[in-house]
């Protein structure tokens, strides 16, 4: 209710004019889902709960009465965020099974306005990685693997076996969510951002990602990965929508103290014509060891666009940016090791059969419920929160963190309205490729563009902008001031116009109908 | 062989290290210490005495509606698990609300101790597993506490006489905010634990105090002045035998002039007769260890109650690294006071310091003085009045309704009531003799209408509690004096009718 009219999501035009019920929404949904179940973009569907909630939103529309604009709205949650009566899992054996007795308060918002949850998305272990690749259920397919566009540009190969062997990770963390939105399955999903987890699998689906500033969206509800780095994401297809569902998640919320107690008002984007008074700031360090010649041109020839259409654009030095990542391991793998410790199978999850002690059954439970990436993150985070440790690693990456904060603060206060760089090193890789490294180095190459924002705190955008020569997305990312997300998605909207990302023709082989391409349906558009 | 009163043990000590050949068993003894604080005689080896040196954690539960970072009640003795959250229980993805009510209590203890309240602390997480530690760390404050550098005076009497009272000053090192664990429950026939969280997450305020304790009674002293004060303020219900005040004691010895020894750590004592005990025990064990070439572990134990003895507690193997951390899901806490309180700010959401310190009740040590001064009695009597729950007002009540002095009717409550209380384990509230009834008595009394010899055979009765009153038992058991002169002299012509003989033996002598 407390959206303006002048805000719009694509679909809801169609819902409110009638086109389309919300019924026949979430059944096509439903059916997609289905039919792209090889993704593995869902861990679980809740297909009965969302016709309930789905019909309910019908009735609303008939009375005349819907709740907002996300009314009707198909939606997808990470499945690290709590949501009652669903499972809740982190794709580990830990929570397998585990239904919370709460929603999420991003989650209950979303519920409140009317959205229909289709289900819970697939991701790494407790959000640990950047492929999602490492879940107890299995890895997450790039829809792009299955796309008109990709099958053209790589190398033909005419068996079935090679195709299988060729599709291309989504990236992580939430390469669920990013999954799913990519396919069309739903129109917005939730990821949580710690190190990038949202923008950077919505660079490798060709989806927006929105990681808002921290404090703005409520964390209740969230399973943390790094409490002081954590914040929920926005998957949306364009940037026009995930202003709508930041306006409708955004603001304080008495059960998450580190949330602003300034009031949020929901904003609408302006179509904006003139760029001449930005200032954008190409930060140097943001040449990453690794970054892809055609990452690099694209990245250039998006500045030319700045620069060309009026823009004051400036390269900017973030000095402190290249120590991000070792910065962050120490304090990511701290904090592991702390919000982990409540797992200890007492009161909820696996439990071990163990039983000759308590000590023993917490061994094995921990044993038994974490893959080896989380193991192995308790493990570093406790050696670094050790007294004799702690000066040098917690206290020292504390102090770093602040560098590289106080990096941004002066980029921007020397008149810096907007950062741009690149979201990913790359394009996505294939997974018999990405499996090759472990999730450690993995996660240090790929969320080396994307981390220092959440160090900072700053709010960021992945915007699709282009195809690779494989034809596979790659985006952009932008990083705004701390709490200006209007000025962000503003600059966002009208890059997003620039650049004309083509939409993705996916080719779905279904049992009974054959190629099926979702780009035909007009309500996906 | 109890021995009260300052120098009591330290001097056998010393006498028996000048040649007394049988030292009593352990825990049969108390001990006591100089009042003076200054060094006590030598032990067993004769060379050098020894300094004991008592420091207290204490930690208070505080009394409010709900836990400190949840919305969970907070009640004694539920029933099992009715008491919990979502976040109490460390379901994954809940986080903790600040309990402004907790942090009140807080500032008010800490202003009460005469301590600097820090206008910005900040919260921690302490690390260990434990089964009723559901999150398997707790939050407190271990960085920058919220009260720090404060002092608590208390007084002791030396040699047991209320009449030499001495006043000591322990220095408060902080007050901090932290949860308190729930409680595990072992079945050892079943060889299962059984986790209670009710208590888990209940706001504690812990104060730490400084070592300038030398014995059981000083320990024992300056936690019942605490426990006077919390109450008070309102800030903990303090009753110990609920597990609203829980004491550990760290206790050591050393010669004069030396490092501090080695200190053990006695935990878990849960009320002040125990404290006094388990000090003085540990003390003399640590004394008697030392001085038969022995070394002082620095370890945990615990007081067995029954057997009188601190042993040591098995569940800790070495020494814990609790891997501390800042709390990332708390803002730091701010506190304000009158001038840095921001005009625009919600008062609800903030705690104004100069606010509380203005409303301040009455602390314990001016009430006793206001006793005294009011009253005219004496101040050993304004710490018996304080120290026994309800006394004062009973004392006051009584006063209100007789016209005897209060100096006079002190007499009837601390030798009569008091101790008859005493001796029947029975605390104020339950005395089976209301203030007025006693008033009725000492009425009469005051009046002359009874001696005090009658009195007392009235009182005698009046436990009894069968509801008469003092005039209806004076009147059953003839107890009035008679004051008219008739009536005395015809009773003593009666007395002396018939019995010449006498009369006559006894006025020749």
């Amino acid at each position: 209710a407390a959206l303006k009219g002048g805000l719009r999501f694509q679909v809801s035009a169609a819902l409110k004019e009638g086109h389309v019920t919300p019924t026949e929404l979430c059944q096509r949904c439903l059916s997609l889902i289905k039919s792209t179940k090889f993704l593995n973009a869902y861990i679980t569907v809740a297909e009965e709960t969302a016709l309930k909630q789905a019909e309910e939103s019908e009735k609303r529309y008939r009375r005349g009465q819907p709740l907002g604009v996300l009314d009707g709205i198909p939606i997808a949650v990470k499945d690290n965020f709590n949501t009652a009566g669903i499972e809740t899992t982190c794709a580990s054996n830990m929570l397998k099974g585990y239904i919370s007795p709460y929603n999420a308060t991003v989650v209950q918002k979303l519920l409140d306005q009317g959205a229909v949850l289709l289900g819970k998305t697939n991701l790494d272990e407790f959000a640990m990685g950047s492929g999602s690749t490492d879940g107890v259920f299995g890895p997450v397919r790039n829809p792009w693997s299955y796309s008109r566009q990709y099958k053209e540009k790589s190398v033909p190969k005419s068996h079935s076996e090679d195709e299988e062997s060729n599709w291309v990770i989504t990236g992580g963390s939430s390469g669920g969510s990013a999954a799913a939105v990519s396919s069309f399955t739903c129109f917005a999903a939730l990821g949580s951002d710690t190190g990038g987890s949202t923008r950077n699998p919505a660079a490798h689906c060709g989806v927006v990602g929105l990681k808002p500033t921290y404090g703005l969206i409520s964390r209740h509800g969230l399973i943390p990965l790094v409490n002081s780095m954590d914040v929920p994401g926005i998957l949306t297809r364009c940037v026009d929508d995930a202003a709508v569902v930041l306006g409708s998640l955004a603001g304080h919320d008495p059960k998450d103290s580190t949330t602003i107690q300034d009031n949020f008002k929901p904003f609408e984007l302006p179509n904006l014509t003139d760029v001449s008074k930005l200032s954008i700031g190409i930060p140097k360090e943001y040449h990453a060891p690794g970054l892809s010649s055609e990452i690099l041109a694209l990245w250039s020839k998006a500045a030319d666009l700045f620069k060309n259409a009026g823009a004051k654009v400036v390269e900017v030095s973030l000095p402190h940016t290249r120590y991000s990542i070792v910065c962050y391991h120490v304090l990511c793998t701290a904090e592991v090791a702390s919000n982990m410790a409540r797992f200890d199978g007492l009161e909820y999850g696996h439990r071990s059969d163990m039983n000759k002690s308590t000590e023993s059954m917490y061994a094995a439970t921990r044993r038994e419920g974490f893959n080896d990436v989380v193991r192995g993150r308790i493990l570093s985070g406790n050696y670094f929160l050790l007294k004799q440790n702690y000066e040098n690693y917690f206290i020292k990456a504390q102090k770093v963190r602040r560098l590289i904060a106080n990096d941004f603060v002066k980029v921007f206060g020397s008149g810096v309205d907007i950062l741009l760089t690149p979201t990913t090193v790359s394009d996505a890789v294939p997974y018999m490729e990405f499996i090759k490294e472990d999730n450690r180095t993995r996660s240090a190459q790929d969320d080396i563009l994307t981390q220092a924002a959440n160090m900072a705190g700053l709010p960021a955008i992945n915007v699709p902008t282009g195809l690779s020569e494989r034809g596979l997305p790659v985006g952009l990312q932008f990083i705004g001031r701390s709490f200006q997300e209007k000025q962000l998605l503003t600059v966002a909207k009208w890059f997003e116009k620039q650049v004309k990302f083509p939409m993705i023709q996916l080719e779905v082989k279904r049992h009974d109908h054959g190629a099926f391409q979702h780009q035909k349906s007009a309500f996906f558009s | 062989a109890a021995a009260r009163g300052c120098g009591g043990v330290w001097r056998r000590a010393w006498q028996r290290g000048a040649g007394d050949p049988a030292p009593a068993p352990r825990g049969q003894r108390a001990v006591a210490c100089n009042a003076r604080g200054g060094a006590v005689p030598a032990g067993k080896s004769g060379l050098a005495p020894w300094v004991p040196v008592v420091g207290l954690e204490i930690h208070a539960q505080i009394s409010s509606n709900s836990k400190l970072f949840s919305g969970s009640q907070v009640q004694f003795a539920a029933a099992p698990n009715s008491l919990v959250s979502f976040f109490d229980a460390s379901l994954p993805g809940t986080l903790p609300v600040l309990n402004r009510r907790c942090v009140e209590a807080a500032v008010m203890t800490g202003l009460a101790l005469n301590c600097s309240i820090n206008k910005r602390s900040l919260f921690d997480r302490k690390h260990y597993f434990y089964a009723d530690l559901p999150a398997g760390y707790q939050i407190t404050q271990q960085r920058v506490p919220i009260a720090v550098n404060g002092s608590l005076s208390y007084s002791i009497c030396i040699d047991n006489k209320m009449s030499q009272m001495v006043t000591k000053t322990v220095r408060i090192k902080q007050i901090q905010l932290e949860q308190d664990s729930g409680k595990s429950l072992h079945d050892d026939t079943r060889n299962q634990t059984l986790v209670d969280l009710n208590r888990a997450g209940v706001g504690l305020m812990e104060v730490v105090m400084e070592p300038d304790m030398c014995c059981g009674e000083e320990a024992a002293a300056a936690v019942r002045e605490l426990q006077l004060i919390l109450q008070t303020l309102g800030s903990s219900q303090a009753v110990m035998a609920e597990g609203q005040l829980r004491v550990d004691a760290n206790i050591s010895v050393h010669h004069p002039g030396e490092h501090y020894g080695v200190r053990t750590e006695v935990k878990n004592i849960n009320s002040l007769r125990f404290l006094a005990k388990a000090v003085d025990y540990e003390i003399q064990r640590q004394i008697e260890e030392l001085e038969n070439g022995g070394t002082i572990l620095n370890e945990t134990r615990a007081f067995d109650s029954k057997l009188g003895c601190t042993v040591p507690m098995r569940d800790k193997e070495g020494k814990q690294d609790y891997r501390f951390m800042p709390e990332p899901n708390l803002p730091p806490l701010i506190l304000y006071d009158a001038k840095s309180l921001p005009a625009n700010m919600n008062h609800q959401q903030v705690v104004n310091v100069d606010w509380i310190h203005e409303r301040l009740p009455d602390l314990p040590s001016v009430k006793r003085a206001k006793l005294v001064e009011q009253y005219g009695i004496l101040p050993e009597h304004g710490f018996t009045l304080l120290n026994e729950d309800g006394l004062t007002e009973f004392f006051e009540n009584v006063v209100k309704q007789t016209q005897m002095k209060p100096k006079k009717v002190i007499g009837w409550i601390l030798n009569d009531l008091l101790s008859y209380l005493k001796q029947h384990s029975l605390t104020v509230k339950e005395s089976p003799v209301s203030s007025f009834l006693l008033a009725d008595l000492l009425n009469l009394l005051e009046k002359k209408e009874i001696s005090s010899t009658a009195a007392k055979q009235v009182l005698a009765e009046l436990w009894k509690g069968e509801g008469k009153t003092p005039f209806e038992i004076v009147k059953e058991k003839k107890l009035e004096l008679i004051q008219d002169q008739k009536e005395l002299e015809q009773i003593c012509q009666e007395v002396i009718d018939g019995r010449e003989n006498e009369v006559i033996m006894m006025v020749l002598g």
